[in-house]
């Protein structure tokens, strides 16, 4: 065979209760192929994945490995067949070392030699331009660095085939393209890398084929490079679906926000604290903050929402300070939030949605002398799937019955529908679908013209330069400049996402920094 | 092969089939119990479940016993909605027909309408208090619950036994421990005459519609409900947990304390060591066995109130210990909780995964 197929799935199908997660779906992957998998949340992608990697066993379907058709036993057959895979949630121990972590994915024997391993990891990682030192702890590293333990753990395994789930979720633009470089490398050696994502770009950047799927089913097979990134969101999202949405420049108004020298300092071990935050928000603008998960996002909306209660003059609404005020205070003077987790506190799982409207809505005279009005929490949540377009059964179905998409519409129909003066949404298109993802946009666009200031705490650039009026980024608690996203460069975001920025930034700075 | 699969949607027919279900195999596994026993096993049962019901009497003690359970699950099904695991309704019960005692003993030779309240509230914020105790440790301290509710009701046992030993102790009464008897004015009317029934059993079903309206109708209720399935979204709505909370436990306290005071103004018209036969701890089965809900308490309170009058008439007709009314006791909460795993999961029959071809 002139390319030789390294793996072939033919009508792979798993279904779980009431659904059909893999559909009949077909998949080659040539020898030193990069292939993206597309797809939106819930097209079935992970669930592909599991099968390749052995975690799950398909109902139906055959899987030929180099030619030779066989049924995996497990994650460890995989393995050793030469299947390696980088979930996008790494399971890496972060009190060992980045050796310990590597030996114990290892058999005994090649574990017990550390030094030889050691050495064989410093090889591997400079070989393939991934700068790693076996002997640094795991917590030490960045998320970049550990993706890279996970990569070199499979390379040293001699994986011929690499899967990586949405790696560049967790990246910035500059480690992307180091990521992109060792990848473009590993396929000129031969090996197949199954790459997952649904950012098109990187994928048409990237990848040489591309299998599409929608709903279970493979709805299209392409060469990235040759075909428009819309002909492929076409593909992922069927012919319905607007793909995006137009958003015209407004100029804002009044400051309405003021945040000056925001310090938090987190008791979780693994959050992260608020260092001297300064920035101000006027209505009418959508102001958009970037940045990698887990450096001081959530603690920032914690801060803003009162869940976290912080120095009372260091944050002020219309001049009033509200440092101090509890959420339900600071509700009633105009501030409404979206969180990042949308079941499990945006919206509370096994309550339904008439209950999850009166969650936070329940200033918008739902309840009176401690009664509450249910005929106005019903008529609100009916207005909220009016409005917002949730697609659910009843206003009485449970808050987990409906899809990432749908109920996330749901919360910021909720949100937008008390009339903030400021709502703080916090990655509100994550993993949603991209139908739901415009009508989300269009909904906060819509805010921003009604005079409300929005705050956009998001990882997806794309977003954030195609809303914000202003944007930064937010480093290990400590935040960039804002500035016109008109004058900011994508190079210049991701120096600052990376903490490349001056320390205790000025509270406004409204001229290009680049 | 049989697998338990995770359900895609709660079983609602389950909700209410599991603590039919329960009793049903309690049941049998009663009859087992009686046979290993050498007893005829129907005459057991008939012993248990019917015969005490056989006459106007029996159906008055019913009630009789109801009244207490059905306070003590009310309170107990607030906080447990909540998710706050008290397993303090005995120790607030012996608190309040503690303290109802002591002012009752107090006033005793006052007579007026305002008395029996008195003694009633005496009870109510004795109980209140005692379980606020538990309530503040949890809150300020975060102690589990479970472990100081369940040690304040060794407490309140040991105070209740000081106090019909020494201070509270009949000097009259030819060195038992027990109170004097209370004055008329400080007991509860009757509801039935010529039987021991007495209003404390409205006050039960008040209670229990009380808590049904609480969490169908009020904000209070809907935040206790939110707190306990959801610790985060409360927090994120900005719904304050620690007054939720306390207040969740001075409630149960209440009522609680509420069914202590009725008990010794009511049936026993005085403080007696024995006060309580492990209401306040059955109470926990009846709030499970009634699906927290209003009606399904008040039947589960009648059925576990028959299993005290049950064991009673078997130790009184076969000659068997009284263990054997915590016996069916608990064998009921055990099956309830097996069933209810039916709620979330449902058996699966696998048939082994067909074998694809050969190796590589």
């Amino acid at each position: 065979m002139a390319t030789a197929e390294r793996l072939k799935l033919e009508h792979i199908v798993k279904e779980y209760p009431g659904c059909r997660a893999n559909d009949g779906v077909q998949l080659t992957v040539n020898a030193g192929e990069i292939h993206a998998l597309l797809g939106e949340n819930g097209a079935g992608k992970s669930t592909l994945m599991k099968i390749i990697y052995g975690v799950i066993q398909p109902d139906a379907g055959s899987i030929t490995w180099n030619g030779h058709p066989l049924t995996l036993q497990g994650p460890a057959h995989a393995r050793e067949l030469g299947i390696g895979m980088v979930f996008q949630h790494f399971s890496l121990f972060e009190t060992l070392t980045v050796a310990e972590n590597i030996a114990l994915s290892l058999p005994a024997d090649q574990a017990r030699d550390r030094r030889k391993l050691e050495a064989r990891i410093s090889e591997v990682s400079e070989h393939y331009g991934m700068a790693l030192d076996p002997r640094r702890y795991v917590n030490t590293l960045s998320i970049g660095e550990r993706q890279r333990v996970e990569i070199v753990r499979c390379l040293i395994q001699e994986s011929s085939l690499l899967i990586l789930d949405e790696p560049t979720s967790v990246l910035t633009p500059q480690e992307v393209e180091t990521l992109f470089r060792t990848l473009r490398q590993l396929s000129h050696e031969g090996c197949s890398i199954l790459f997952i994502s649904h950012k098109l770009q990187e994928v048409r950047d990237l990848c040489h084929r591309a299998t599409v799927l929608r709903q279970g089913r493979v709805t299209g097979e392409c060469n990235p490079a040759e075909v428009s990134t819309d002909d492929i969101a076409r593909m992922m999202v069927g012919n319905e679906t607007p793909l995006s949405t137009r958003v015209e420049p407004r100029a804002p108004g009044e400051v309405l926000l003021d945040v000056s020298h925001l310090n938090y300092r987190t008791s979780d071990p693994f959050g992260t604290s608020l260092q001297d935050l300064c920035m101000s928000l006027r209505s009418g603008e959508i102001v958009g903050i970037a940045g990698v998960a887990g450096n001081g996002q959530d603690e920032l909306l914690r801060a803003l929402s009162g869940e976290a209660l912080v120095s009372n003059d260091s944050i002020a609404l219309s001049g009033v300070a509200i440092g101090q005020a509890k959420p339900s205070l600071r509700r009633r003077l105009g501030v409404a939030v979206v969180p990042e987790e949308r079941l499990g506190r945006g919206a509370v799982p096994s309550m339904s949605l008439v209950d999850n409207s009166l969650l936070t809505a329940y200033g918008e005279g739902m309840v009176s002398k401690g009664w509450v009005a249910l005929n106005k929490v019903r008529d609100y949540a009916s207005r909220i799937v009016d409005a917002f377009g949730v697609r659910t059964a009843s206003i009485d179905s449970h808050a987990t019955s409906l899809s990432g998409g749908n109920l996330q519409k749901f919360i910021i129909g909720r949100e937008a529908m008390q009339q903030p003066k400021l709502l703080v949404a916090s990655h509100p298109t994550w993993g949603v679908d991209v139908g739901s993802a415009v009508a989300i946009h269009e909904a906060l666009v819509r805010l921003r013209d009604e005079g409300a200031a929005v705050l956009l705490i998001s990882e997806d650039l794309d977003e954030l330069f195609q809303l914000c009026g202003r944007m930064g980024a937010i480093c290990a608690g400590r935040l960039s400049p804002l500035v016109n996203t008109s004058d900011l460069t994508i190079e210049q975001l991701g120096q600052w996402m990376a903490g490349d920025f001056p320390s205790a930034a000025p509270s406004e700075v409204s001229h290009a920094v680049a | 092969m049989l697998s338990l699969e995770r359900r895609a949607v709660d079983s609602r027919a389950m909700q209410w089939a599991s603590p039919l279900l329960a009793l049903v195999l309690t049941i049998i596994t009663g009859m087992g119990i009686f046979m290993a026993l050498g007893k005829d096993p129907v005459e057991g049962l008939t012993f248990f479940f019917l015969t005490p019901l056989s006459d106007k009497h029996g159906w008055a003690e019913l009630g009789l016993k109801m009244a207490p359970l059905l306070l003590c699950a009310a309170g107990l099904t607030i906080c447990y909605r909540a998710k706050l695991w008290n397993i303090g309704a005995e120790g607030h019960f012996l608190m309040g027909a503690l303290w109802a005692s002591v002012v009752a003993l107090q006033l005793g030779g006052q007579s007026g309408p305002w008395v029996l309240p008195l003694v009633l509230i005496a009870g109510m914020v004795a109980g209140a208090v005692w379980a606020l105790l538990a309530g503040l440790l949890k809150t300020q301290f975060h102690c589990n619950e479970i472990l100081t509710t369940i040690m304040l009701n060794y407490i309140a046992l040991n105070l209740l036994l000081y106090a019909v030993h020494g201070p509270l102790k009949d000097p009259y009464g030819f060195g038992f421990p027990q109170s004097e008897m209370f004055a008329a004015s400080a007991l509860l009317p009757k509801l039935i005459p010529e039987t021991r029934l007495h209003i404390g059993l409205l006050f039960g079903l008040l209670a229990a519609v009380a808590v049904g309206v609480l969490f169908a109708r009020t904000f209070i209720g809907f935040q206790l409900k939110v707190l306990g399935q959801d610790e985060r979204a409360a927090a994120f709505a900005g719904f304050p947990a620690k007054r939720l909370t306390l207040l969740a436990f001075i409630l149960a306290g209440g009522l609680a304390g509420l069914a202590g005071a009725s008990e010794v103004t009511g049936p026993l018209g005085q403080l007696v060591p024995q006060v309580s036969p492990g209401y306040g701890y059955t109470a926990i089965i009846v709030v499970f066995l009634g699906r927290m809900q209003a009606v399904g308490i008040v039947l589960a309170a009648a059925l576990l109130a028959l299993t005290f009058m049950g064991g009673e008439m078997l130790q009184i007709a076969m000659a068997l210990p009284k263990a054997i009314t915590g016996l069916f006791q608990g064998l009921l909460l055990f099956y309830l909780l097996t069933c209810d795993a039916f709620i979330h999961y449902r058996i699966r029959i696998r048939r082994a995964p067909k074998a694809v071809a050969g190796e590589a």
